[in-house]
């Protein structure tokens, strides 16, 4: 095997247990996204249009759909003979088997993937977030200030900071403290969950880290601050472009209503940095007279013979005559009856909102879901009332 | 699902009256349906029947040919065994390029003359249909027939240039004329072949030996009466596109949502390169009525009975109707578009109006700025 100047390994085992019913057979990084996607399709492209064609995927949970989506990665143009993409599940070992016990264990049970490219540099991310960066310039920022680890920072506003790891840098962005999900956040810079190790100084990390019978194995609340307690080069690259982290309901469709307007906060049109995704084969869309969509973005195959306002659907969906959808995320083959409502709310894939049922409301701050394959019928309405 | 037979795609002389459509192109990449190709008809109605060895027969203008198919990923026709063969002409002089089509046959012989299968189906790409093989190929054995041609009845609205074929009472074909031929009976020959594939070895052969170099009006309807030459009937959406008024009427007819529906998908679904385009954006300035939308387009104006291909950008009060726009292509700010065909990424200015009529639609050449 050839060497590799940088290998990226991408944590894909998320539960995403606060999306609730979205993630109830699936891992998080394969819960569809913008229309077209699935959130992992982020990161992939990021590392393809970074030029890091080797990567390695961690699956752990729920991984079926996720598995069957990734293939061998041709979608991404990641099935390439040296390197390219490679799921790397938990195994057994000679040591018996083990689940992934946190983010630094997951990396240290697959040190022998790594040293097969024998790299320079490992970047760590994970599939959950939406964001398109240039991991060439995060590694370039790496490679001058000679690091041992780079962490990838954006400022977040002050109220979500003690949701993240938090860290204080000097004037040359080494950073001087870090506090993973502190109560009394001392700064708002905050950690993406993206880090350029060298290899060496990882490795060693990793080993050690391990051999700590009382470390939970995680980079985050492990690896980081044991690296700052010992004086090693902690730097930050900051990031000031479109970052989401989808791990709730509400965090997600904020997601799928920032692409949408006539100036959106992630631009999928972006022919410098394609976002690619397995491809439904479906017609073209069609637009019936009855039909009147605004402000939203629609994917192929979708049927449309009712009113769709500031709306994200996905192929094969399918709003009969009459209908309103506004503000909604309606996943790929859901199907919405005729008189029907859906405002404000997230319809899993193939769900069934059958004629003039309501889902979600205007002037409620929740997001109604709905779950894959639900079907919203008279006869159950929950908290879903007719019209 | 595998059927013991071989495809071919014929591409040699197709009847191509596309005007600038195909100045570039051959007719069968000819762009349709918003994210089609005219091959991509016949090929997936091939691969869903379970064919899995087809061969194109390129001619002319072919890299667009080779561009679409590539591997033949998108039709899962990259095979270790079998898979997707294109063959360009294997000419020894410029002046072999005009002969016949069996002569390229013959020049490419050794696609057929190894491996298993007993049959082949030979097709054109300018017909637009959903057909299943399998059944054809039923047909063929239960009627003992030397050959089989698909066939569509009541053709009466076929607006392309297509062989009219005459029928007896028992199914047998016997006669096969031209489309100016005076023949009145409604049934047009779909241009797909299957037989054995020793017969058709043996047709190529002969008529060449006999100074006689083209499939059909040599090698079949010379032999009408002495062949078994049966016609299958086919009885779903047929399209064929071989002129202008024929590739703008099926492609609005596209717009009535049971033929969409049946063409795209019974009995299989028709397969594409996929372009990876987004999702397409609708703006607040987007008013959209009875048409069809590929991915990757940006809407902030009006579109009404249309077809967008990819990519297409319809700028703020922009106006297009009953027209059909490639991939890429820009309508400026308050242009508009009526009865018009854009070729890939044309650019209408702003306040330009452009206006054909349904039955000689305005036609803009690939990249030309108006």
């Amino acid at each position: 095997m050839g060497r590799k100047e940088c290998v990226a390994m991408l944590l894909a085992g998320g539960e995403g247990r606060r999306l609730g019913v979205l993630t109830k057979d699936l891992a998080k990084p394969a819960v569809p996204f913008g229309g077209n996607y699935r959130i992992i399709d982020f990161t992939l492209c990021n590392c393809v249009n970074s030029g890091i064609e080797t990567i390695g995927v961690l699956t752990q949970y729920q991984p079926l759909v996720l598995n069957q989506y990734l293939g061998i990665g041709s979608s991404w143009g990641l099935d390439s003979r040296e390197g390219g993409m490679h799921v790397l599940p938990p195994y057994v070992g000679s040591n018996g088997s083990t689940w992934y016990k946190g983010t630094a264990n997951a990396i240290y049970q697959n040190l022998g993937f790594i040293e097969r490219y024998d790299p320079k540099y490992v970047l760590i991310i994970s599939g959950d977030h939406i964001y398109k960066m240039d991991y060439d310039l995060l590694l370039e920022s790496h490679k001058r200030s000679r690091a041992d680890a780079t962490i990838a920072v954006i400022t977040v506003p002050w109220a979500e900071a003690s949701r993240f790891g938090i860290m204080n840098i000097d004037g040359r962005g080494r950073v001087t403290e870090f506090a993973e999900k502190p109560k009394q956040p001392k700064s708002n810079l905050a950690s993406m969950g993206v880090y350029m190790f060298s290899w060496p100084a990882l490795k060693e990390m990793l080993i050690r880290d391990e051999a700590d019978l009382g470390s939970s194995n995680d980079f985050g609340k492990d690896v980081i601050p044991k690296m700052l307690e010992e004086g090693a080069r902690l730097f930050t690259y900051r990031f000031d472009g479109y970052w989401k982290d989808v791990g709730t309901i509400e965090s997600l469709w904020q997601a799928n209503m920032d692409l949408l307007g006539d100036k959106p906060g992630l631009d999928l049109n972006d022919r410098s940095w394609r976002i690619y995704s397995v491809c439904p084969n479906q017609p073209a869309q069609y637009v019936s007279p009855t039909a009147s969509v605004q402000s939203s973005i629609i994917n192929e195959g979708c049927v449309i013979e009712g009113e769709v306002y500031h709306s994200v659907l996905f192929h094969g969906v399918h709003v009969g005559e009459g209908s309103i959808v506004e503000h909604a995320v309606l996943m790929p083959g859901a199907v919405v009856g005729r008189g029907a409502r859906v405002i404000r709310a997230i319809v899993g894939d193939n769900a069934v909102i059958e004629d003039g049922m309501r889902v979600g409301r205007a002037d409620s701050d929740e997001i109604e879901v709905v779950g894959s394959g639900e079907r919203i019928a008279e006869h159950q309405l929950k908290e879903v009332e007719p019209v | 699902m595998k059927l013991p037979m071989l495809g071919i795609i014929n591409l040699i002389h197709e009847t191509d009256e596309m005007g600038v459509l195909t100045q570039g192109r051959c007719l069968a990449t000819l762009p349709f349906g918003g994210r089609y190709r005219l091959i991509d008809f016949v090929l997936s109605s091939m691969v869903n029947s379970g064919v899995q060895k087809v061969a194109v027969f390129a001619h002319t203008k072919y890299r667009s040919l080779m561009d679409h198919l590539g591997t033949g990923k998108n039709w899962d026709l990259h095979r270790k065994q079998n898979g997707l063969y294109v063959l360009p002409p294997a000419i020894e002089d410029q002046n072999d390029f005009a002969r016949g089509d069996l002569y390229h046959f013959y020049r490419n012989r050794d696609y057929f003359a190894h491996g298993p299968h007993e049959y082949v189906v030979i097709c054109r790409s300018h017909m637009i249909c959903n057909v299943n093989f399998a059944d054809v190929l039923r047909h063929h054995r239960d009627q003992g027939a030397d050959i089989t041609v698909v066939c569509k009845a009541n053709s009466g609205n076929i607006v392309g240039t297509a062989r009219k074929v005459k029928v007896d009472e028992s199914g047998r074909i016997k006669e096969i004329q031209d489309h100016f031929g005076r023949l009145s009976d409604e049934v047009v020959s779909m241009e797909m072949y299957v037989m054995r594939k020793d017969l058709l070895i043996d047709l190529i052969e002969t008529s060449l030996a006999q100074g006689c170099d083209h499939f059909l009006r040599h090698a079949i309807n010379s032999r009408l009466d002495q062949l078994k030459v049966s016609a299958c009937m086919y009885d779903g959406m047929l399209g064929v596109v071989n002129n202008i008024a024929s590739y703008f009427r099926h492609s609005m007819e596209l717009l009535q949502p049971e033929i969409g529906r049946e063409l795209f998908f019974r009995p299989g679904p028709i397969f594409t390169k996929s372009q990876g385009e987004p999702p397409s954006r609708y703006l607040t300035g987007a008013y959209v009525n009875h048409s069809l939308i590929a991915n990757g387009c940006e809407i902030d104006g009006i579109v009404e009975n249309s077809i967008l291909f990819g990519g297409v950008k319809v700028k703020k009060g922009a106006v297009v109707r009953n027209s059909i726009v490639m991939h890429n292509s820009v309508i400026g700010e308050d242009g508009s578009l009526e009865s018009c065909i854009l070729d890939k990424e044309v650019q209408i200015r702003p306040f330009q109006q452009l206006r054909g009529v349904p039955e000689m639609p305005f036609l803009a050449i690939k990249r030309k700025v108006i």
